[in-house]
């Protein structure tokens, strides 16, 4: 246990995610040797982060105001959308330019282990979206290991009775990696080919 | 395939040592604690990235040691590969080909092609299910490299299952349900995936380790061996995946209120077992020790010719082998080592082997390996 402040900063950063208590520790002895400028531009990053984004009230999307960059842009289709775990997801499907429709973020998985279960996500959020969207296909992009799987075949069978048309994208990714990290081709070409999510 | 050169450095009590293997059989030769065993425990880490031994790496390296170093020059279809690992604790496997870095240490299963036999595959015959478990799975991912990543993703599913059924503590709340139904769904897919590999595994297995059983033995003793399935028991099945899929799916529903009440998947591959019998009783309990060493080695040894036959033929290895065996099977051990297109063999006492067993006999030292008798 260390002082006060000091502990108190530890602590703080030991509650992100994949840090843990040695992680936390060299974190907050590296904040304490930085310039004091360094460590308020920090600290500003955070406040500011919090104080101007928000989420898109439709669609999750991290945004600057109510509504995401997407959602606003009258040019794109609002009866396709996309579902992705993250927002970082997004931004790796928008970088194919292969996708014209919406998304919906889950934020996260089905995972017992981690505690998540479908009331964790934001799924309620997409049911309610489908019939003033008049939305005609979701596209399931979750994550191509267990997890997102899982949740994919959940949503499908969720979904599926509703009448509304349910496509998986096309693995072909690398198994056991996370969509952020593929590169535009392969997940370009994967967005192309997706399919009827089997149920 | 053959191995032609291996160097340890810093690995278990070799600061570092070399040795160029021949073709046809090798004795390792010395002292107890030598490192004999240590030797083709380093060749049989280069092909299944683990060692026979111990779970955790960290055994490996030499006591005070950063780290250690398993370099191997092999021959395989007529082209020379150099392959070398270095093992970090804590950091994992870093592999290399040729000289060029692997994206994944798993990308170097299959360039090195092993068969260990060792003293402690006497479980295989007397120990708990999870060896014989063992022993499949990894022979499978021999056969078929992808087999690795369905077991993990299998293990992994099992996991997430188990855990929201813990969670439900005995009773499941109906949006709990639909979860669950998602795992079921995904635990009888990717469950059928490694059942259907392993019955396919045992089929051609089977005939071969009956074989060389018979050769060991001397004799027409009866050997079965057969897959005991947590779900179907042991009943000859249609090893489709689609099939077994279906078998899986309706034993979870079956099972769901016992298994919600226990907090625990109770059927699945990770409950099966290979069942051994010798004459017709049951090899764990009732086997001499002689003959479950003969059969554990006859394990191996139809494993060997399975690999050999389905592609490059794996270097086998026997560890202390002729120790436990009367003078007849010693023999027999001789024949199936000079048979195979390379073999390395340990002896702490060089009058066990067998006299018919030409072969090159290097001395065993820490740090040292010389080669003290051409074959
Ligand atoms: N990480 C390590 N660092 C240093 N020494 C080690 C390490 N691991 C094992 N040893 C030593 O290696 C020796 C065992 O080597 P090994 O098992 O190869 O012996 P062996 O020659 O096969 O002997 P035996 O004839 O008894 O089977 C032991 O003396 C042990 O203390
Ligand atoms: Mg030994
Ligand atoms: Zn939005």
């Amino acid at each position: 246990m260390y002082e006060g402040p000091v502990q108190d900063l530890i602590d703080e950063l030991g509650r992100l995610p994949g840090i843990g208590p040695k992680s936390a520790q060299r974190l907050a002895f590296h904040i304490l040797k930085v310039e004091t400028v360094d460590a308020e531009r920090l600290a500003r990053a955070i406040t500011e982060v919090k104080a101007r984004v928000h989420f898109c009230r439709v669609c999750w999307n991290v945004a600057e105001g109510d509504l995401c960059r997407i959602c606003k842009d009258t040019r794109r289709d609002p009866s396709l959308v996309c579902v992705v775990e993250e927002p970082r997801d997004l931004v790796a499907i928008e970088r194919t330019q292969e996708f014209r429709g919406r998304y919906h973020v889950l934020g996260g998985a089905i995972s017992p282990i981690e505690g998540i279960g479908p009331d964790d996500l934001r799924i309620r959020e997409l049911l309610s979206r489908l019939e003033p969207d008049a939305i005609r296909e979701v596209i399931l992009a979750t994550n191509p290991n267990i997890e997102g799987e899982a949740t994919a075949m959940y949503l499908a069978r969720l979904l599926n009775p509703l009448g509304v048309r349910v496509t998986r994208i096309a693995s072909g990714l690398p198994v056991g990696g996370d969509l952020e990290y593929a590169d535009e081709v392969t997940l370009g070409r994967a967005f192309a080919g997706r399919r009827e999510m089997p149920v | 395939m053959r191995l032609e050169r291996l160097e340890v450095v810093e690995f278990r009590n070799h600061d570092g040592a070399a040795v160029e293997f021949p073709a046809g059989v090798s004795v390792l030769v010395g002292p107890n604690g030598a490192g004999k065993t240590n030797l083709l425990e380093a060749i049989g880490y280069l092909a299944t990235l683990g060692s026979h031994r111990v779970g955790q790496d960290a055994a490996l390296i030499r006591a005070g040691a950063a780290s250690a170093v398993i370099r191997a020059a092999v021959q395989r279809a007529g082209r020379r590969l150099l392959v070398d690992v270095e093992l970090r604790p804590g950091s994992g496997v870093r592999g290399r080909v040729n000289g060029a870095p692997v994206p994944r240490a798993r990308d170097l299963l299959g360039v090195v092609r092993a068969t260990v036999f060792a003293p402690e595959d006497l479980g295989l015959v007397r120990g708990d299910p999870e060896e014989r478990r063992r022993f499949l799975d990894t022979l499978a991912t021999q056969r078929l490299p992808r087999y690795h990543s369905s077991r993990q993703d299998y293990d992994r599913v099992l996991r997430q299952r188990n855990t929201l059924l813990r969670s439900a503590a005995g009773r499941l709340p109906a949006s709990a349900l639909a979860t669950l139904e998602v795992w079921d769904e995904k635990l009888a897919m990717a469950g059928a995936e490694i059942w259907s590999e392993r019955l396919r595994l045992v089929a051609a297995l089977t005939p071969r380790v009956e074989l060389a059983y018979q050769r060991l033995a001397g004799r027409d003793d009866l050997v079965e061996i057969a897959y005991v399935s947590s779900v179907a028991g042991t009943v000859g099945l249609d090893p489709d995946p689609a099939k077994l899929a279906q078998a899986l799916r309706e034993r979870l529903v079956a099972d769901r209120s016992r298994e919600v009440e226990r907090g625990i998947t109770l059927s699945g591959p990770h409950r099966d077992d290979l069942a051994l019998a010798l004459r017709d009783l049951p090899a764990r309990t009732h086997a001499s020790h002689g003959e479950a060493w003969s059969l554990a080695l006859a394990l191996r040894l139809g494993s060997h010719r399975l690999l050999a036959e389905e592609g490059e033929e794996p270097v086998l290895l026997m560890d202390d082998v002729f120790a436990e065996l009367d003078r007849q099977r010693r023999d027999r051990v001789a024949e199936a080592a000079l048979a195979a297109e390379q073999t390395i063999v340990t002896a702490a006492v060089p009058e066990e082997l067998p006299g018919e067993l030409n072969a090159a006999v290097f001395h065993v030292e820490p740090g040292s390996v010389q080669l003290s008798a051409g074959p």
